[in-house]
């Protein structure tokens, strides 16, 4: 929204800034665009693009504010400086004026009214948005520092990438996604700027969030309320799919696990069970039932691991299992004490988990 | 029984003993102040403190600054990293901030109301005792646990420690006890401080004074320690539920037990909030001296001003829950906060007219105080649009908790507050120590500090607005977030050089700096009556006034301000 | 025009107008304006206490409740209440300069505080061992604890005040211009006093009628 950007007003030179960041392009390993700049002044979703509305307006609103003060001060300091050839008197002594006094308390207060509008109105849209029937439901449950992602109605259990299918412009046709957010320890905060505004999770407590993007692609955010050591870890990576694209995900998510194939494979099955790593992990189809960690059942159908640290590669699932804390540092997976063939066998396993 | 005490009565004072004349040996010094009671001495130890932990506290966010100059940059392990934003936080506001607005308030208040002394002297030294121990406490955590070398035990759960990150279960060992313990005697110190101010405002003052002629930075100090008195107890209601928790098993912030982690989001900021008027009061204050004297006109609207700040004072306790958008409040909740935080604007508007009115037809004199008032003006200004837009519940949302964030508060405190702070140094050091702080050294300052803030904390609005979340130690390249981040990093550099100028002036000055007389900026109020610097009682004979600017009385026998009163 | 003629202590500099001068020149004491704000930060911090215990009535996820456990302390009510006349009386002893009834008054006023706190050690002797209710059993335990216990923290302090005023009599004589330190203290149980009222009123009364959950 290049236009809307114009509004930038009183800092009209970031708005240049902010203009000159190149949004990027798809890179391979994903059918979708990546849009890692994530700008809240380029909403693709509804409530974002409320809240879009409701800040080019406010930003609007100080802009005039800013102008016209600091006009005013710019404009005193210059007129009203002891000039070289000053008398050495001083000046009128003026005390005060009541109606000068009233005027600029009334003038913010009828400004003061209009945000309070905007603020009110927008509030109330995006909170009380009736969800239809039919609004894909999440779970989203924090974790340090990962995220848990449930799909109730659709019996599917991921880790850290939330997949949804893309809505429509047209508030009729939407197809909203509604999340609830939930915490297993500390306060987390979801946060995916282009989609809408941020929703803390926190313990005990049940919150709720909604978008209905307009656009496909990859968006990004993070965990915005600080939650300890790998708090700057907890990244959100949302994919949009086109709704053959969802089904399509939905569908990969429900097929059964193949079993492991090869020696290797077969080694590595046994050194996961062997090794704890059923306590903490889920893998659907076996006796590994641990909730402690994300589900691993469909790993290989995700494009980063550990909460976005790192791209699922080849070498960053060896570093990962032969020891979690280099990738990390002070991450909740401990060091197995794997050793390197054990890493090898573990990484073949893990890679047959799509 | 007597319910009223008789003020001359009250001080049949010692015959005063010019501190100059003393013989300045170094134990008789260190002695003096040690075992001072004397307003000014505390004062000046308050001020020396926090300006000591300013630069520890500004040396940790430099490092800050450095391990954020480049995406995945391995300068600082995560674990240092959030120790030092937090220590840099909490130092900032509690061992910073505050020490210089008591040490201002402790200085000046006896000063400006024609007193010897503050009420309880003995009390106001063992305030800043208490104060100055807890800050030593807190920072004693560096050095325990994994040592200095691994960055000690400091606290890292953040300046307003969210339950359940601060409980038993999520922070092992000590490091939120120095926290906790630290700012519940931090708390105390403040509150006696706070009280002992009242009570000096309210009947020690001299002659004449009543309190519509109090100088205006008096009734703001007055309002700032009312609002510590009824915001400091929150504070330290939470410290001792949150001791309870971590110490006998109690149940208050600990969420697996059935406790609240918004209950203590709710307790720290009906503290939290009111707490950055206390620390934006006092800037205020030094604000609405330096600029009607520097302008050669009295202030415009003076029972406007008092009235605002009660005004904004009041506002301010019901406010809180701005901090709170994203924890999912009902839309009522919101809409109600959005609502009263959104009228604060309203007092500030007029205080903000009000300076300016009193600079109109002014002749306006550019001396450092002044140039530092009008740098003040300008940044708080915006600062206080971006508070607004942070206001409208909606926009908070987004900016909450981003970089945005990072730029309100900064922009509020370092270009509002300390660039207040630095007026009143350039202000006042002559009358501390009878020397004019140096002109040049002064200009590198300001315009260094100036340009470095602008450096440091303008690009961080637009990393918040690009989506870059506060309080994280590394973030991925390619997000629009490198340059802006390089920048700011750049600027804190010009901020230190212009500390080190600022720094340097400060002890070249108290050698060599010009003589300065009684009343150099030939001011209206009590202060600048007595002697330069001023005497063990302040006062040989106290003074009795008759107006507002009883110097400008005194100076202008044709044409007093008690005429117009 | 020279200011420093205000400080080389010349007459009444500021004086423009003589008969201003006449009317004396009359503040508040400071002790009371002391003692006031003490009382205005104290009730700041009891109320968050306060609001914490609202906050969690009947959210406890375990027994005991409130309810269950909870009898109305009579005794020590009584007792602390009763004990704010008998400082009244005791101040007006005092300013009669009746030194042995001011001794009698205060002491009996010593004496209900401590059998509030005697009272109040074995209401939790039985609840602590019969009732099982700890700090750490359950939210209500917690809030419970934290708020009477703070209450009682005061009472203390009152107390040692009390005490220290009372041997100071005993063994001497307090100085006329002490009487208002003795005011004070006074303000400052009469303060205790009407904490405990809203305490019991909370605790005792308000929450044993609040149903679980
Ligand atoms: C000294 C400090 C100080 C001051 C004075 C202010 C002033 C204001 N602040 Fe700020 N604030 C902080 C320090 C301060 N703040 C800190 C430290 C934090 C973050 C804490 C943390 O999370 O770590 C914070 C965070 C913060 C938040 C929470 C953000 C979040 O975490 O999600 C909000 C939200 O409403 C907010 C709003 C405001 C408003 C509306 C004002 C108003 O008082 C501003 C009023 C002033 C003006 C508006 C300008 C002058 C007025 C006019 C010229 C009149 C005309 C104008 C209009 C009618 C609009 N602040
Ligand atoms: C009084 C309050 C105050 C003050 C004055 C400052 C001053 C500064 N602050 Fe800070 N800040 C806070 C209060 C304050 N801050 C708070 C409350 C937080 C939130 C913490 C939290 O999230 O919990 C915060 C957080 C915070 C962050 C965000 C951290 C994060 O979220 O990860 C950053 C990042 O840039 C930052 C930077 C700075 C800088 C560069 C200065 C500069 O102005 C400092 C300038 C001073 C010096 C540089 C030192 C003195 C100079 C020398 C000794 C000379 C030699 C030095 C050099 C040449 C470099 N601060
Ligand atoms: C003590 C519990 C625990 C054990 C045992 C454990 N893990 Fe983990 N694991 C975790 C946690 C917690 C995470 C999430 C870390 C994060 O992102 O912060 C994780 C993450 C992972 C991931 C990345 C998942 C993703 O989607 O990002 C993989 C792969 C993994 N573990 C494999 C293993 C293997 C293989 C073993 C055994 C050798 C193992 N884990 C043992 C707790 C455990
Ligand atoms: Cu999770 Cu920050
Ligand atoms: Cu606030």
């Amino acid at each position: 929204m290049p236009g809307s950007l114009s509004t930038f007003g009183f800092k009209v030179f970031l708005i240049l800034w902010t203009l000159g960041v190149p949004v990027f392009a798809a890179p391979a390993g994903s059918e979708y665009p990546m849009r890692r700049v994530a700008d809240i002044f380029q909403p693709l979703s509804r409530p974002a693009e409320m809240i879009h509305e409701a800040t080019v307006l406010v930003l609007m609103i100080c802009a005039a504010v800013f102008i016209v003060v600091t006009g005013l001060l710019v404009f005193i300091v210059v007129k009203f400086r002891r000039r070289a050839d000053d008398d050495g008197q001083e000046p009128p002594q003026i005390y005060g004026s009541t109606q000068i006094e009233l005027a600029w308390t009334v003038i913010p207060i009828l400004i003061v009214v209009v945000l309070i509008l905007v603020a009110s109105r927008t509030i109330g849209e995006i909170q009380n948005m009736k969800m239809p029937e039919d609004a894909l439901k999440v779970r989203v449950v924090g974790h340090q520092w990962w995220w848990e992602i449930h799909y109730p109605e659709l019996g599917i259990v991921t880790a850290n990438e939330l997949h949804i299918p893309v809505s429509d412009r047209d508030p009729e046709k939407a197809t909203p996604t509604h999340l609830l957010l939930q915490s297993a320890d500390v306060i987390h905060s979801y946060w995916v700027p282009q989609l809408a505004g941020k929703t803390d999770l926190v313990p005990n407590k049940d919150n709720e969030l909604w978008f209905d993007p307009y656009e496909t692609g990859v968006y990004f955010g993070n965990c915005a309320e600080y939650c300890g050591t790998q708090h700057a870890n907890m990244l959100i990576r949302v994919i949009v799919h086109t709704p053959e694209g969802f089904a399509r995900w939905v569908a990969q998510q429900k097929a059964p696990v193949p079993a492991p194939q090869t020696l290797e494979e077969i080694e590595g099955h046994r050194l996961f069970f062997a090794n704890a790593c059923m306590s903490c992990h889920t893998v659907d189809g076996t006796v590994a039932e641990g909730v402690f960690g994300p589900d691993l059942t469909k790993l290989m159908t995700r494009q980063t691991l550990g909460a976005g640290v790192a791209p699922i590669t080849d070498k960053n699932l060896w570093s990962w299992v032969k020891d979690p804390q280099v990738l990390k540092v002070g991450c909740l997976m401990p060091d197995m004490q794997l050793l390197d063939p054990e890493v090898d066998a573990v990484v073949a396993y893990l890679k047959t988990l799509k | 029984m007597s319910s009223e005490t008789i003020i001359d009565d009250n001080f049949k004072a010692p015959p005063p003993e010019r501190v100059g004349e003393e013989s300045g040996s170094l134990t008789r010094i260190v002695q003096e102040l040690v075992f001072t009671v004397d307003h000014k001495k505390l004062g000046l130890l308050y001020i020396g403190s926090g300006l000591l932990f300013f630069v520890v506290a500004g040396l940790m966010a430099t490092m800050i600054r450095l391990q954020l100059f480049f995406p995945h940059h391995e300068l600082l392990t995560p674990d240092v990293f959030n120790r030092f934003f937090t220590m840099h936080g909490t130092t900032m506001i509690f061992f910073v901030a505050m020490p210089w607005v008591f040490g201002f308030a402790n200085y000046l208040v006896p000063l400006m109301i024609g007193a010897r002394d503050m009420a309880f002297p003995r009390l106001n030294a063992f305030g800043f005792w208490v104060f100055l121990f807890s800050g030593i406490f807190l920072f004693s955590s560096y050095l325990t646990a994994p040592g200095l070398y691994d960055a000690g035990s400091a606290p890292d759960v953040g300046w307003f420690a969210y339950s359940p990150l601060t409980s038993k279960a999520f922070s092992r060992g000590h490091s939120t006890d120095y926290w906790t313990l630290s700012l519940l005697m931090s708390g105390i110190s403040s509150i006696a401080t706070a009280i002992n101010l009242i009570v000096t405002i309210v009947c020690l003052r001299c002659k004449g004074m009543t309190l519509g002629r109090m100088p205006l930075f008096v009734w703001l100090i007055l309002v700032m320690a009312f609002l510590v008195v009824i915001a400091m107890p929150p504070f330290s209601a939470c410290q001792i539920m949150l001791c309870l928790d971590r110490y006998l098993g109690a149940a208050f912030f600990d969420t697996q037990a059935g406790g609240s982690a918004v209950l203590w989001q709710h307790f720290f900021w009906i503290f939290g909030h009111p707490e950055v008027y206390i620390l934006v009061l006092p800037a205020f204050a030094i604000a609405s001296e330096v600029i009607p004297v520097f302008s050669r006109k009295p202030i415009f609207g003076y029972p406007i001003m008092v009235a605002a700040t009660v005004m904004i004072a009041f506002i301010s306790t019901a406010v809180w829950a701005h901090h709170m958008f994203t924890v999912g409040m009902t839309s009522v909740g919101n809409t109600f906060f959005a609502i009263s935080t959104l009228v604060i604007a309203v007092p500030t508007g007029i205080k903000i007219f009000n300076w300016l009115a009193t600079m109109y037809g002014g002749k306006i004199r550019f001396d450092l105080p002044m140039m530092f008032c009008i740098g003040f003006l300008f940044q708080f200004l915006i600062a206080g649009l971006t508070g607004v837009m942070l206001g409208v519940a909606p926009l908070d949302w987004q900016l909450s908790d981003s970089y945005f964030i990072v730029a309100h508060f900064h922009y509020v405190i370092v270009g509002g507050i300390v660039f207040c702070i630095f007026a009143g140094f350039y202000y006042w050091y002559p009358k501390v120590f009878g020397r004019m702080m140096n002109v040049k050294l002064g200009h590198w300052h300001f315009w260094l500090f100036l340009i470095g803030f602008h450096l440091t904390f303008d690009p961080q609005h637009v990393s918040g607005v690009l989506g870059m979340p506060r309080r994280i130690f590394t973030y991925e390249a390619g997000r629009g977030w490198e340059i802006w981040n390089q920048i700011s990093t750049i600027g804190v550099l010009f901020q230190g050089a212009g500390v080190l100028f600022f720094v340097t002036n400060l002890i070249y000055s108290y050698f060599k700096g010009k003589k300065a007389g009684d009343d150099p900026w030939d001011a209206w109020t009590l202060e600048w009556a007595t002697t330069s610097p001023p005497a063990e009682y302040n006062f040989e004979k106290l003074p009795e006034v008759k107006s507002r600017r009883p110097l400008w009385d005194l100076k202008h026998p044709e044409d007093p301000d008690w005429k117009f009163e | 025009m020279s200011a420093e003629r205000l400080a080389s202590g010349d007459p009444a500099p500021m004086i423009n107008d003589p008969a201003a001068t006449e009317e004396p020149w009359v503040l508040p004491s400071t002790r009371k304006v002391g003692i006031l704000s003490l009382i205005l930060t104290e009730s700041a911090l009891f109320t968050i206490f306060v609001v914490a215990y609202v906050f969690y009535m009947g959210k406890s996820l375990n027994p005991p409740y409130p309810k269950d456990v909870l009898e109305f302390p009579w005794l020590g009510t009584i007792a602390l209440l009763s004990s704010s006349f008998t400082i009244v009386a005791a101040e007006i002893m005092l300013r009669r300069s009746h030194r042995l009834g001011f001794l009698l008054c205060w002491g009996i006023t010593i004496a209900l505080g401590a059998y509030f706190v005697y009272f109040t050690a074995f209401e939790w002797l039985h609840l602590i061992t019969v009732k099982n209710l700890t700090i750490d059993v359950n939210v209500f335990g917690t809030t419970f604890y934290s708020l009477v216990g703070l209450h009682l923290s005061h009472v203390f302090i009152g107390l040692l005040l009390l005490s220290i005023v009372w041997l100071l009599t005993f063994f001497g004589k307090i100085p006329a211009d002490h009487h208002e330190h003795i005011e004070m203290i006074s303000w400052y149980w009469h303060f205790v006093d009407v904490i405990w009222i809203v305490v019991v009123t909370v605790v005792y009364i308000i929450s044993v009628r609040v149903g679980i959950n």
